[in-house]
């Protein structure tokens, strides 16, 4: 044991080992060990949903994880939803129907949309709300935001149809 | 002219800023990382109301990773006090709030102390180790006890009364001794504020060798902050740039000048090492300005036959412990805007403003507006029961008319001239609004129990105002490349404006919305700029907009003459190219490539306001023994003159009417009786989820163009809010009317509810 | 907001969790999800030494249903039930409580086990495991033992769990066919901390009475209880708007909750008797007439 822990993890991808003390957060290592700075942090205390990440495949608080609990597990962050500079269905529906303003609390929605609809591709707008509300955005009134995800639902049955 | 003529403004294009938000690619402040930083944390007081007998960090300093630890004896012999930027109110400025505190503490999260350390855990870690002692004095938690005098927050004003004074137009007195019809009642807006999604948080970075300050993580009101921060550091301006990056919400809050805008930057220029703060939620919840809470007595005097005779009444704003930049604004505005969109001959204000050992108040979205919405609308419902008139019809009566405008409504602000409303048709508006409610089909939902749910409907009207001057300034350059980049001194704080002005700039320069660059905010962009608050940002910005395109295409026209040999007036522009008398063209780009890179200053300077107006509309259902309410409908409708992109001003619309049922319903500062905060967390604290307010729909206008800006827009920003907790509050009133409660103490919580439909069973009264 | 410095480990067998709890004694702390902890570490109101990660121990994320009743795995997190569909047969009524619990996000990493050795008195998991008679079942250094759910929450935020034993599992009797139940809460916002709730089930026999009724409730003191009065109540009668009626005010004349910067104590007992009538007549399929 001691002050520090060496910590390794996938995230979009690639491999990362960082040297972390073992109180940094998943949030604060991926932002500021790794500077993989798309993933923001609006409390820290597992409230508001903006430093959500896929881990393993299920969205989960990064701010409500120590980096080293994260030993080996395979991340995804918003940084890893686009295809190079091409926005994703679900990114591109965000834009298309003005689901975002200020965009701090987008990221943590974007990874929790996207794992509901690549689980639940035909979520109706009550099971969207439900998932989304643990996500807080202060600008959006959340209307535009559920209209985007309902909009980007295509995309993702598609997925569903080849993968069968 | 041509087709390329108009294009973009009234076109809802997707926003320029949302490729780098969608792809994790924006730039926040915390995202700002230069090396060599130190990471500060504060010490704030735990206790309400203090003298602090003794501060030893001797302790903290020693531990590994701390840099150094600052309190008030590092700052200097004067600690300098947050300067007031609006609403100056005679009486407030003895209030000021000093960087750090000395002597005393007077609220729950007043700095103490600075540690600086290699990380933000370790200066946290810090914060716990630094020995203070402070000797507990009498809290003073609310107005009533300010108003006793019997604890003196500042000692030396012998007063906790900041300032008392009186407005009105028309005798308002008589008017109510003459009236067939009075009723008075007591109102309690609470405490609450906007809670952006990212805190607050700056990066100062202090370059020793020219002895220059560079602070990151500025916004809103830039070039008044750096004023400001230049006069305490003592410091010429010109030596200070402050830098706007991505910013994650405002709503009035963030972007105010704060203790920490000069802490930090001090402490940078005093360690020399770049420093950066990042306001955690706790900090934000008990430091950045806290809003709203306004106690009014009002009264309304009219005719048997619903006409408004006169308003009168009493406003008192708790202020919390210091003045800050917004002054008086919060109790000022709710006094104003109680004459609402109304013709009322005779009005009559006392105000009031407290000093308690709270967190100062400032300014949140739709700022004395909400509030007094809501005490007037409130009242309107009352009077219209008790004289058996319908309450639409009601309100029908006593809107102004368009062939009224503009109308005065008198000097009902100090520190303001009179005020006029600009223009616009408030019948229409409240029409339109009914309409798309479905009023007529609802109507016989009205206080009908279903299933044990009351069902409650209600229509309020509101007029605002936005577009403070005094000025705004644009600078725009036509590069090399035939892009044009416009530096403009609002500021962005997540609404979009990089779309909407280049959509503004491209319609004036004829020009693809994609040839445009908007950067915005920055002291380095210009020499002079007012930034963005009372939804003034399109209104100025934009405007100014328009007068540096006119210039620029002049600029231009200079430039071609002199490739073309002619005069400038003889050359003319025609969708990015410029024509000589001789047929010749040349583009943009190539007379930039030739002339170099051109640019125009524009400015635009107004003093009137314009006043956006619209009603609003509740369908509620309450659940009489949880108390809980559910907004089954809402709708919100606006005329704003002129929507540039109306996707973000429906936008608008929405987010500040969920943000505004949060303010009804949900959000409430807490505090108990020895003025400490209860619930600074977002567990605690609680903010509208995605599951709360679904219903909600929004309906902008363009009905009346403002006269006073040659975009003819109006604020934008705030109408979806200023009405919310007027008609909220009114549909459940109607929805209980059967029991005769009236909700007039926000927030309206399940509990709230309850115990008013308890008191009512029982035939208690509540005391006043 | 950063949390304490401490020490982390993350040993792969229980044995070696327990030596370290045992050797720090009270400065140790296991995690597993962390959703109660993480939080309480970030505001330093729990300032561990030492963190014993038991995430990665095997054996404890199983779900088993048999004849003997159902046994949840200390490690198996709230999707896995959500998502059970032998757990939807097997027991409706935790699958629904653990439904209300907090967020989705949250949901993908809190467990059972955390949810019981953190004990808040209004969350949904202890409420289940004091309605249902549930045993949990711990391990320390003296060995194996088992605790009623009634035995085990002490106080809010404490149990009876000594600081060197870990939760491996709790374990539920068998839910009957013929079993009536229903699950309601009132929070103030969607996955908020209720401010009451009530789990109940009884078995319906052919003449409609209700049988071995269990009446729980969370939210309205300082650990979950059993509402015995409110129980007794409805005990072998058939269920009616009257006995609905009785339960309701028996459930909240039983308890005495304390105000709070949520509500006030008499808030959350009246609604505790609302959401006991709502419960009663759900499960009877019997419409209540609700008026204020």
């Amino acid at each position: 044991m001691s002050g520090r822990a060496t910590v390794q993890f996938t995230v979009n991808g690639k491999h990362y080992a960082a040297d972390v003390e073992p109180r940094t957060t998943l949030v604060d290592c991926l932002r500021h060990d790794l500077k993989l700075t798309g993933t923001h942090v609006g409390c820290e205390h597992g409230v508001c949903g903006a430093c959500t990440v896929i881990l393993d495949g299920a969205a989960v608080r990064a701010c409500l994880m120590f980096a080293v609990q994260a030993e080996g597990a395979d991340i995804v962050t918003v940084e890893g939803l686009a295809d190079g500079d091409r926005l994703s269905p679900l990114q591109a529906s965000f834009r298309k129907h003005h689901a975002l303003q200020c965009g701090f609390c987008t990221p943590g929605i974007l990874t929790t949309a996207h794992t509901l609809l690549s689980e639940e591709p035909d979520a109706d707008a009550d099971r969207i709300r439900e998932v989304l509300s643990g996500n807080i955005c202060r600008c959006t009134g959340y209307v535009q935001i559920v209209e985007a995800v309902l909009d980007a639902r295509a995309a993702y049955k598609q997925k569903w149809a080849a993968a069968l | 002219m041509t087709a390329v003529r108009n294009v973009y403004i009234g076109q809802e294009i997707e926003r320029t800023e949302d490729f780098r938000f969608l792809t994790g690619r924006g730039t926040f402040v915390d995202d700002y990382e230069p090396t060599g930083l130190l990471h500060a944390a504060i010490l704030r007081s735990s206790v309400a109301h203090g003298r602090i007998r003794k501060i030893d960090a001797s302790a903290a300093i020693k531990m590994a990773g701390v840099h150094a630890v600052i309190t008030a004896a590092d700052i200097g012999e004067k600690i300098p006090t947050i300067p007031i930027r609006l609403a100056p109110i005679k009486g407030l400025e003895r209030y000021l709030q000093p960087v750090i505190a000395t002597e005393k503490v007077r609220y729950v999260g007043e700095p103490i102390a600075v540690v600086l350390a290699e990380t933000r855990a370790i200066a946290e870690d810090a914060t716990a180790e630094i020995e203070l002692e402070i000797e507990t004095l009498a809290p003073v938690p609310d107005w009533r006890v300010a108003e006793t005098d019997s604890t003196l927050l500042v000692e030396q004003n012998g007063t906790n009364v900041a300032t008392r004074y009186a407005v009105g137009s028309g005798d308002a007195d008589a008017a109510f001794a003459i009236a067939d019809y009075t009723r008075r009642e007591f109102f309690h807006a609470h405490r609450h504020t906007a809670v952006p999604m990212e805190t607050r948080g700056l990066v100062a970075e202090w370059d020793a060798a020219n002895e220059r300050l560079v602070v990151t993580g500025a916004t809103k009101v830039t070039f008044f902050n750096r004023r400001a921060l230049a006069a305490m550091m003592q410091m010429p301006e010109s030596a200070i740039d402050f830098i706007e990056i991505d910013v994650g919400g405002g709503f009035g809050v963030r972007g105010e000048f704060y203790p920490e805008d000069f802490l930090i930057p001090f402490a940078a220029r005093m360690t020399r090492r770049p420093v950066k703060w990042i306001e955690d939620r706790t900090e934000h919840l008990q430091a950045a300005n806290h809003s709203r809470e306004i106690d009014c007595e009002l009264e309304i005097a009219c005719r048997h036959d619903g006409t408004i005779l006169a308003l009168r009444g009493r406003i008192h704003g708790d202020m919390g412990a210091y003045t800050r930049t917004n002054s008086g604004v919060v109790p000022a505005k709710a006094a104003q805007f109680l004459h609402g969109p109304y013709r009322i001959p005779a009005v009559k204000f006392d105000v009031a403003a407290y000093m308690t050992s709270k967190t100062p108040i400032g300014t949140y979205r739709a700022p004395g507006r909400f509030e007094a919405n809501f005490f007037r609308e409130r009242l309107i419902d009352m009077a219209a029961r008790d004289l058996n008139i319908d309450p639409v019809e009601f309100r029908r009566k006593n809107l102004i008319a368009t062939n009224e405008m503009p109308y005065s409504i008198g000097k009902l602000v100090p520190y303001e001239n009179e005020s006029a409303y600009d223009s616009g048709d408030y019948h229409v508006a409240l029409e339109k609004c009914l309409a798309a409610f479905g009023w007529q089909e609802k109507k016989n939902l009205q206080g009908r129990n279903i299933d044990g749910r009351y069902h409650g409907l209600a229509v309020t009207c509101f007029v605002e105002s936005g577009g403070a001057g005094p000025r705004e300034n644009v600078r725009m350059l036509l590069e090399r490349d035939g892009r044009v980049t416009v530096a403009i001194g609002s500021s962005v704080l997540g609404q979009g404006l990089e779309t909407v002005f280049a959509q503004i700039a491209a319609d004036a320069l004829e020009l693809p919305f994609e040839a445009f660059r908007v950067l915005h905010g920055s002291t380095t962009l210009l020499d002079e700029g007012f930034g963005t608050y009372h939804s003034r940002a399109v209104v100025m910005g934009g405007s100014a907009i328009l007068d540096g395109a006119k210039n620029l295409l002049s600029a231009i026209r200079a430039a071609a003459s002199l490739q073309f040999n002619c005069r400038a007036d003889e050359v003319s522009i025609d969708g990015g190219k410029a024509k000589g008398p001789d047929g010749r063209t040349l583009t943009f780009a190539a007379l930039a490539a030739a002339a170099g890179p051109i640019s125009a200053n524009g400015t635009f300077a107004n003093a009137q306001r314009t006043f956006s107006y619209g009603a609003h509309a509740a369908h509620v259902a309450v659940d009489a023994r949880t108390g809980h309410v559910a907004v089954l409908d809402y709708v919100a409708v606006e005329d704003v003159g002129r929507a540039i992109n109306p996707a973000l001003v429906h936008g608008q619309t929405l987010g500040a009417v969920v943000q505004g049922l949060g303010g009804v319903f949900l959000d409430h500062l807490i505090y108990d009786a020895n003025a400490q905060l209860l619930n600074a967390s977002l567990a605690d604290y609680l903010l509208p989820t995605a599951t709360d307010f679904p219903h909600i729909r929004g309906v902008t206008l363009e009905l009346h163009r403002s006269p006073s800006n040659p975009l003819g827009a109006k604020g934008a920003g705030e109408g979806g809010m200023v009405a919310v907790a007027a008609t909220a509050a009114n549909a459940v009133a109607a929805a209980l009317s059967s029991f005769g409660v009236q909700p007039n103490d926000l927030p309206l919580s399940p509990p709230r509810i309850w115990q008013l439909l308890r008191d009512a069973a029982s035939g208690r009264q509540r005391a006043p | 907001m950063k949390a304490p410095r401490f020490e982390y480990v993350r040993p792969t067998r229980l044995e070696d969790a327990i030596g370290f709890l045992a050797r720090h004694g009270g400065d140790a702390k296991a995690i597993a999800g962390g959703q109660s902890l993480v939080p309480m570490m970030a505001f330093r109101l729990a300032a561990p030494r030492l963190l014993v990660d038991i995430g990665r121990i095997p054996g404890l994320n199983g779900i088993a249903v048999d004849d003997d009743g159902i046994r949840l795995g200390a490690l198996v997190r709230w999707r896995d039930i959500e998502r059970s569909a032998e757990l939807q047969r097997a027991h409706p009524l935790l699958v629904e409580a653990v439904r209300h619990v907090a967020h989705y996000q949250i949901r993908n990493r809190g467990t059972v086990g955390g949810s019981l050795a953190h004990a808040d008195p209004a969350a949904e998991m202890p409420g289940i495991a004091v309605t249902c008679d549930a045993q949990i079942v711990v391990v320390g250094p003296r060995g194996r033992r088992i605790i009623a759910a009634a035995e085990f929450f002490a106080a809010a935020l404490s149990t009876t769990l000594a600081a060197d034993e870990l939760i491996i599992e709790v374990q539920l009797p068998p839910w009957r066919d013929n079993r009536r139940w229903a699950f309601e809460e009132f929070a103030r916002r969607r996955g908020d901390f209720a401010l009451a709730g009530v789990a109940l089930f009884y078995d319906g026999g052919a003449d409609g009475t209700a049988t071995n009724i269990h009446i729980g409730a969370i939210g309205v003191g300082d650990t979950p209880v059993r509402l015995t009065a409110a129980e007794s109540a409805v005990e072998a009668k058939r269920i009616t708007a009257s006995i609905i009626r009785d339960a309701g005010a028996a459930a909240a004349a039983s308890v005495k909750p304390a105000d709070d910067i949520h509500a006030p104590g008499e808030y959350r007992r009246a609604l505790l008797g609302v959401l006991t009538e709502r419960a009663l007549a759900r499960a009877a399929g019997l419409a209540l007439r609700e008026d204020a």
